[in-house]
This record gives structure tokens, sequence and C-alpha cells, in this order.
């Protein structure tokens, strides 16, 4: 198993409007996008990776003279890897709205010649999936092999199945969910109040006053973390371990090992995302809900995907458990769709879906290898 | 329920081209037969991650769902066929499932250990709980938490309504069926709700 090597990113500039389900429009914007693997002759033997809330295009190998940036499903994309680059044309697309590279709040608004800030269009999965399609036009490819995502990723690959069934021969969805619970967006909002009550967010329009909200993309990041991992695996991985050998009797200090653990992870974070893409983007996911259009009815919604399907969910994920994905398993079998669900007893929460947990590499690896049969 | 020509007596039950849940589906090999002799659509019910794999290296579209939760996740009459082979006898709601089979599918067929087949009851007579090829357990150490004979399975079904279409007992990869109680050490049964 080998890593794809130094990748580069590559963008690509598209002139003609976006239209965005909110009734707004992108004008013309850039997608910033990374390929592993070769498109064969027939091309199809391509498959899109779709990001989660915090990643971007960088899915798999490392820039030249970086060799920290490894991608963030490496584990996954390779040759010899689950996802084998050796068998599939591997495509990674950062989605507008971004902040890494895109067309997204940071960049210059064509109307006002000033960064978007908070005046980027709210933007949703479908939007998404609708500009990544236009890529893929672009590339030559009318259809994917297969579409994979976790979280917010399996929420694209479910959208790409709704709106374009033809396009896609196979919908890979893990750890995901058919549409938030009020809890999630309950933490969701959370993050946000935090971020925009920074007094250096300034509306949204900080960019302009050369601040970053630090502190409440820190708090956002803290919230959203304690969701990703489990209790047990929190427990394994800290307990009640305390920093020093007391009780420091402060109420400002760090004093227990998760504290620490918290606010690094929050200050990492703070250092390199964007305050108005994370409320974008927690916005897009509280939308997310394919049965809406449908009466709340899910099999409904699912009348119009063609595709076969693969869903995983983790018996310790809390944020999108197992239920949620029985869900959509559900409206699948009511559909009479093609439909494969794996249940993997992992320890780690929602943040299994990242780490290479031996059955669901296994469950991937044979997944993939059967789409690979049917390329030509 | 793995030799092979114990498979074929049973899909020989399944009607061309059904649509088929199969319920405790293990390593898919059922299904794969089905889909491959008998243009047979469906998916597989199993708990086992390593069957899940087995399943899914076969192609065969499998679901990973403990049965005991019951099978709400299935409308009724979904299927032609719900198989519940060599299954029935490791779940601890017995009768509840086999009503829940016959909820999803317009007919059902189970296959169980006979614990009636002869030696069995040598063993018995003997003054000792049966340990044979079929039932390779110890009394004490037995995944098989239910045991029942060709006669008990007639009773329960009756009770729950159900017609059997057609039953046999199987021995050495031979359908058995004069006095399939005493000579066979698998029970396989056919119905619908009557």
């Amino acid at each position: 198993m080998g890593s794809v090597g130094h990748v580069q990113p590559q963008s690509m500039h598209f002139a003609e409007p976006l239209p965005l389900k909110s009734g707004a429009a992108l004008r013309d914007y850039t997608l910033v996008y990374e390929t592993y693997g070769t498109l064969n002759a027939a091309r199809d033997n391509a498959v899109l990776v779709c990001h989660a809330l915090n990643a971007s295009h960088h899915v798999a190998g490392t820039y030249d003279g970086q060799p920290k940036s490894e991608g963030w499903w490496d584990n996954l994309v390779g040759p010899g890897k689950p996802l084998d680059t050796t068998k599939f044309f591997v495509i990674g697309i950062n989605n507008p709205g971004s902040c890494f590279g895109s067309t997204g709040p940071m960049q210059v608004d064509p109307a006002t010649d000033q960064p978007y800030g908070a005046h980027f269009p709210v933007v949703t999965v479908e939007d998404w999936v609708d500009a990544q399609a236009r890529l893929l036009d672009r590339l030559g490819i009318t259809q994917l092999a297969a579409v994979l995502g976790g979280s917010l990723g399996g929420m694209q690959a479910l959208s790409w199945s709704l709106r374009h069934p033809d396009r896609l021969r196979h919908c890979i969805a893990v750890a995901t969910a058919p549409n938030l619970s009020a809890q999630n967006i309950a933490f969701n909002e959370v993050a946000r109040r935090a971020i925009v009550t920074d007094p250096d967010f300034h509306g949204g329009h900080f960019y302009a006053y050369g601040t970053v909200p630090k502190r409440g993309l820190r708090v956002a990041r803290m919230i959203g973390h304690i969701t990703y991992l489990s209790d047990d695996s929190m427990e394994a991985k800290f307990g009640r371990s305390l920093k020093g050998e007391a009780f420091g009797y402060s109420t400002q200090d760090i004093e227990f090992e998760i504290e620490s653990y918290l606010r690094y992870q929050g200050d990492k974070f703070s250092d390199y995302f964007d305050a108005n893409t994370y409320l974008l983007i927690t916005r897009a996911l509280d939308y997310f809900d394919p049965a809406r259009e449908h009466g709340g009815d899910l099999t409904a919604a699912f009348a119009q995907a063609r595709c076969k399907f693969q869903l995983v969910s983790f018996t310790t994920d809390w944020r999108f458990s197992p239920a949620r994905s029985r869900e959509i398993v559900k409206a699948l079998l009511d559909n009479r769709l093609s439909v494969s669900y794996a249940e993997i007893d992992a320890p780690h929460g929602h943040d299994a879906f990242l780490l290479d947990d031996s059955r669901y590499h296994a469950l991937l690896r044979q997944r993939f290898a059967n789409i690979a049969a049917e390329v030509k | 329920m793995s030799e092979r020509k114990d498979i074929e007596l049973i899909a020989d039950l399944v009607p061309v081209g059904s649509r088929v849940l199969d319920l405790g589906c293990g390593t898919g090999e059922l299904l794969a037969h089905l889909r491959d002799r008998r243009q047979c659509t469906g998916y597989g019910i199993e708990i086992d991650d390593a069957n899940v794999l087995a399943c899914t290296q076969k192609g065969v579209d499998v679901i990973q769902l403990n049965l005991e939760d019951g099978l709400a996740i299935f409308e009724d009459q979904s299927f032609d066929v719900v198989l519940q082979l060599d299954t029935l006898q490791h779940l601890r709601n017995t009768e509840r499932m086999l009503k829940e089979t016959a909820r999803v599918g317009r007919v059902g067929i189970v296959s169980f250990p006979n614990f009636a087949h002869w030696p069995n009851r040598v063993q018995i007579a003997a003054g000792r709980m049966p340990v044979t090829r079929v039932l390779p357990y110890q009394w004490y150490d037995t995944p098989n938490i239910r045991v029942g004979t060709f006669k008990d399975f007639e009773v329960l079904a009756g009770k729950n309504g159900l017609r059997v279409q057609e039953s046999f007992g199987i021995q050495d990869g031979r359908a058995v069926r004069t006095l399939p109680n005493l000579r066979a050490s698998v029970a396989v049964f056919k119905f619908d709700r009557g």
C-alpha cells in the first residue's frame, strides 16, 4: 500500500453563474480540486470523494516540500489502498463557500470589489453537488463509478443519487444522516453564536478590520470536537487525568487533560479555518433534508434514485447514530433499490469514518473491488 | 446450512425471479445461488462482521442488523419469499420472528435442526443430551437456545394461523418425506398466511 505521492491542486474557473437553492446565484466562481490515478479510455472509472465540515479537496498524498501535508483520507485512498488509485481516477473538489481556495467569503466579490465576508450567499449541499457536476462536465466525465463521502460528505453522496441519478453507479455514504436532529442543529447554533458574538467578528467583515474571530472559532471547534468523539474514547484517551499533580483550585487554568486537548484543537483550528466558512458549512448541514420536499417522506425522496448504495455507520457515533443510517436504508429498501448496510462496532464515535478500523476498511476495499470489476 | 445439496433442496422451493429476504444469511451462499441459478433479487440480514464481508465478496446485498430487534425496517408483504434457515433456533423470540417472517413475506421458508431425529432420541434414552453433527454442542454451551422437532413446528405454525404448503426433512443431502420427524436431522417448512 502506497501513497499517491506528491500532488498539486488545480483550479477551474466558471464564468457562467451558479444558481443556488436560496434563489441567489454565484455570478462566477472558481473551484479548486485534486485528482489521483488515471481516467481510463472509457471514462468510467472516476470516483468523486466529497469532503466533510473542515476538510478540502486535498484527499490524499502530500504537497512537495511539506511532508506533514497528508490528505485527510490518505489512509483510504492510494495505490493498493481500499480506494485503489491504480484502478480508479479519484477526484476531490473544494466546495464553493470553503476557505481552501474555491470561491468563498474570503474572496473578492466582483459586485463590490470587497471580500464577500457575510455577503457570501448561503450555499446548500445541493448547490455543492451542482457545482461538482459542472466540474465533471468539463473533465468529460458523464457518469461516475462512485460517489463516496462521510458525514457532510455522505450527505453530498446521497444528494448526488437524487439530483443526478444517472450520473453515478454507486453511492457510498458513511457516518451520515438523512437530516440533522434538533440536537445536531443546537450544537451548530452554539458554535455559530460563539463566532458571531466574538468582538473580532465585525458582522462577518473582519477581513477589512485585519482581525480574526479566533476566540469564537476556538469555542466552535471545541464544541464540534466533543461531538466527534464517543464518551468511551474520551474516557480512554483522557479520563480524569490532570495536567499537574494536584488540583490547582483555579477556574481559569487548564487542569484536566481533556481541557488541554480541546484548547489545543481549538487553537489549531482557529489558525487555519475561516469563520464565515464555518457559519456557511454548519448552515448547509442544518438545511440538508431531502425528505422535506416530499412532505417529510424519505421513501418518496429516494424514489428518484437509481444507483446502488452502500451505507456504513459506527455504533458509538452519537452525532450521526446508526439509527439515522437505518432510516436511509429503510427508504432505499422501500424503493427496492440495491443497498448494503454495515454497522461497524467501533469505539471511536463519529470520527471513526476517518480512522482505519480494519472491518470498515476491509468492507470498503471489497466494495471498491466489486466496482472495479465493472469498469472497462 | 452450508452444504451444497441442502442449499439446492431449499433453493428449489423458491420460485424463479422471486424477491427474497434471507434472515441470518451467513456468508450469502444461498442468496448468491438464488441470484445465479433462479434469477432472484433481494437482501440478506446478518449480524456478524465476517459474514457481512463474505456477502460483499459475493456481491450479495446485505443489511447488518440484529434479528432480535425485529423486522420493523421492512414493510408488510414486501418480499415474495422470506428465508430463515438454521436461524430460528438461535433467537430468543422465536414465535415473534415467525410472525414477522409471515408479515414481511408472502411465503416463508424455515429450516432448523430436528431434535426428534432418531440418534438424538437414542442419546436422550441413554440419559444424555444429544451431541451430533447437526447439534454439535454440549447442552451448556450451545448457541441453539431453542430446540424443537418437526412435529413441534407444525403445532407452532398452526397456532399462528400459518398454512404449511410443503415440508420435508433433510438427511445426508437428501429430502426425507416419509417419517421425517424420526429420520431427518434437519426440518424444512414452506408456509404462507393461509
